[in-house]
């Protein structure tokens, strides 16, 4: 298959000068740079955001500790909120989807290769935008450089009363010009998965990847509309003494918890969908079988699109609703558990009696698997109301939406890492190198998260500066942080492995995992143009018919 | 990609996949939409709340010409856009010239009404509730005419310079959704700031 590969053009880019490589890179409209530029941008952003998070976690090792001041704890906390979710996951998640989106539904690039550089570089100004408060967010008032008003930015915290200077403008704007760069980036993942497959390939016959990310362009639509138009209120009544938020003219803050809600609980899907989309691409290759029940993973992701829309409210229990209020984000937030549930056991099924290869990919999916189950389970409990009114604000909510965020999503973007660095690179990975990351992180992981569950049911709260000894938080806050240096480390290793393997890994071939889709039907990494001859499809599985004639995949489907 | 498995066969139906402009089109519309779906609940949420007036009985006015105005250019560029189908250049430059002059009466109007309302009724954005999601909501749509004339204008030029052809059409007729959008909008916002909201 890789030897009938038809290069076109053999030109090598590698022996231009530097000063036009990088040119080449800042201008670039090709789906793949960009992709790979989105996701380099998440990793650094990772490393910031991981810095900040153990600058917490240091913080808090012991009790009346004095690392940082109380007001750099409540700038590094809402620092690293922000930045993991708009700066690291979207864009490492949309990365992925930039760069595979069009391989997989074997087209040449992005319906809007031109939109798709724009929004990369909005998003990568936004981030920009919301570290230059550190150095700019003083304005004139001597107030404080970074955000503090948490990731949420509850009002009033974010009148001009009680955060003066331009840190929360920074905040607001950075969040402002990310959020078109993802609305443009989810006009244009519809497009391109509605307008640019190749023959054949009907929307049943679609790797559950693009489907997934058909689901995720839609959500991105409807859920970062709101945060948009929220913000823009945000900044009238900063700049222009608008009274939205503004409780002392009648305005109500309860209104902003609504407006960013129903923005951030579809985020959390919008997250977690493209997470589904790598675990349901890597577990059937490793297991050696088509995926379990491809239509039921289809329609319990339009699901959870659509449901995701109602649960909302669910982060405002202790807020106070009324009882019906209670009741309907209740039933919601239970019902949107069925689909999920639907998937792990699809997941499962592919798994059940398949030829398992445990290599690095697989080893995250697993993980994954497990601690996602757990963190669905925690969702649940969170998700009642009356539980929720004991825990809520405490750091048993930190540990679930970690063990969702970390467990669940972070854990499927290292598979992904390890599955498709092959073919964006060219090269292999260390193998070894990459199990020692898997190990370290899982304990890591294991070690910090599973145990804050614990300070929390104690009644530990979130965003509390330091705390007194005897309440029985000290021994669970230390496991707490020691566990983040493990996770520390993973990462080092995760970095130095990239960067090894990308100077000195063994050449990959163009499908080291004998895998389906598309994607691995042309070279590593593939030529600009991707394919030399748009493909044909007949299946789900097109790479499969190729290797097997004699049974192919279209007879059954 | 050159395996005899996956050659186009006879038994494939023609391929055919919907319009890329389209899809971005509808899909960014929906994007908009849910943005001033956001500023409308606002309006409907803040209706009656505010502490201090001018309340919105008192100096708001309907704005018929306007809204007749606005409304009427839906109907002029679409003509424009089946003109330019028919491969009628000169007819499509005149009925744009006219969705173009609507437009720009609309915006003048919200202009004239916006003046009246601060320097004669002391209305603004900071007075009360009311002023602060009064002139987010009109604003916004404001804003969205605004980004229409524009690209309105700049087709204008092309037309001016000779270059639009029927081959055009199609991009032209893409670009109507979002004017229509623009329209449908100010239904909804008439309907809530000037008839239920007053």
């Amino acid at each position: 298959m890789a030897s009938e590969t038809l290069a076109l053009d053999a030109i090598d880019h590698r022996a231009r000068p530097i000063g036009d490589r990088l040119h080449d890179w800042v201008v670039t409209v090709d789906h793949k740079k960009l992709g790979i530029l989105y996701i380099i941008y998440g990793i650094v952003f990772l490393i910031i955001g991981g810095i900040e998070a153990a600058i917490i976690r240091i913080q808090l090792i012991v009790p009346h500790n004095h690392f940082v001041s109380p007001e750099v704890f409540n700038r590094m906390f809402t620092m690293h909120g922000t930045t993991m979710i708009f700066f690291v996951v979207m864009p490492i998640l949309f990365g992925f989807g930039t760069y595979l989106i069009p391989l997989m539904i074997g087209a040449r690039d992005m319906a809007f290769p031109r939109l798709n550089a724009f929004s990369f570089w909005l998003t990568a100004f936004g981030g920009l935008l919301l570290y230059y408060s550190f150095i700019g967010g003083n304005g004139l008032y001597g107030a404080g450089n970074a955000p503090d008003v948490g990731w949420f930015a509850y009002a009033p915290l974010t009148a001009r009363a009680f955060s003066p200077g331009h840190s929360t403008d920074f905040w607001t704007l950075g969040l402002l010009v990310s959020g078109f760069g993802s609305i443009g980036t989810g006009v244009n993942f519809i497009t391109t998965i509605l307008c640019m497959r190749c023959p054949g390939m009907t929307l049943g016959k679609m790797p559950l990847l693009a489907w997934l990310n058909l689901i995720v362009g839609g959500m991105v639509i409807f859920a970062i509309s709101p945060l948009t138009a929220a913000q823009i209120m945000l900044s009238i009544d900063r700049y222009l003494g608008g009274h939205f938020f503004d409780t002392q003219a009648g305005g109500s803050a309860v209104l902003w918890m609504h407006f960013f809600w129903i923005f951030g609980h579809p985020e959390v899907y919008i997250l977690v969908v493209p997470a589904f989309a790598f675990v349901s691409e890597i577990v059937p290759v490793f297991s050696r079988k088509p995926i379990f029940g491809y239509p039921v993973m289809v329609a319990a992701t339009v699901c959870i699109g659509f449901i995701s829309f109602s649960v909302w409210a669910h982060h405002m229990f202790t807020v106070g609703m009324s009882s019906s209020g209670n009741t309907f984000f209740t039933v919601t937030t239970m019902i949107i558990a069925v689909p999920t549930g639907i998937k792990i056991f699809n997941w499962i099924g592919t798994m059940w009696g398949g030829k398992i290869q445990f290599s690095t990919p697989m080893l995250f999916c697993t993980a994954f698997l497990f601690q996602f189950l757990i963190a669905g389970l925690t969702g649940i409990m969170l998700g009642a109301s009356p539980f929720n009114w004991q825990l809520g604000n405490s750091y048993f909510v930190i540990a679930h939406f970690h063990y969702v965020i970390v467990g669940g999503i972070v854990f499927a973007i290292f598979g992904a890492f390890y599955y498709w660095f092959p073919k964006m690179t060219g090269r292999m990975y260390s193998e070894t190198l990459a199990k020692w990351h898997f190990w370290l992180f899982l304990i890591g992981f294991h070690l910090t998260f599973d145990f804050m569950h614990i300070p929390g049911i104690l009644g530990m709260p979130r965003r509390i500066y330091t705390y007194e000894p005897g309440r029985g938080w000290e021994i669970w806050n230390l496991i707490v942080t020691i566990g983040v240096f493990f996770q520390a480390l993973g990462i080092l290793v995760f970095v130095f492995n990239l960067l090894r393997s990308l100077a000195k890994g063994e050449p990959a071939g163009s499908d080291p995992w004998d895998a389906w889709t598309l994607e691995w039907s042309t070279t590593s990494p593939p030529p600009e143009y991707n394919f030399a001859k748009i493909p044909v499809v007949r299946s789900r599985r097109p790479l499969w018919d190729i290797k097997h004639p004699e049974d192919p995949d279209w007879k059954y489907e | 990609m050159s395996s005899a498995a996956i050659t186009r066969t006879s038994i494939e139906p023609e391929w055919i996949l919907p319009s890329r402009g389209r899809v971005g089109m509808f899909s960014l519309i929906a994007a908009e939409a849910a943005i001033f779906t956001i500023f409308v609940v606002a309006y409907i949420f803040y209706m009656g709340k505010s502490l201090s007036g001018p309340m919105p009985k008192d100096v708001l006015e309907l704005p018929i010409f306007n809204t007749v105005c606005l409304l009427s250019s839906s109907l002029t560029i679409h003509l424009a856009v089946r003109a330019l189908r028919n491969a009628k250049v000169g007819a499509f430059g005149l009925w744009w010239f006219v969705t173009i002059a609507l437009g720009t009466t609309f915006l003048v109007g919200t202009g004239r009404e916006w003046q009246r309302l601060i320097s004669e009724k002391g209305l603004t954005v900071s007075t009360n509730l009311f002023g602060t999601t009064y002139y987010s909501l009109v604003g916004l749509h404001a804003f969205h005419v605004t980004v229409g004339l524009i690209a309105l204008a700049i087709g204008m030029i092309f037309t001016v310079l000779g270059k639009v052809k029927p081959e055009h059409s199609e991009r032209a007729d893409i670009f109507s959704l979002y004017w229509h959008f623009v329209d449908a909008v100010w239904i909804v916002v008439f309907t809530v700031v000037y008839i239920i909201g007053r």
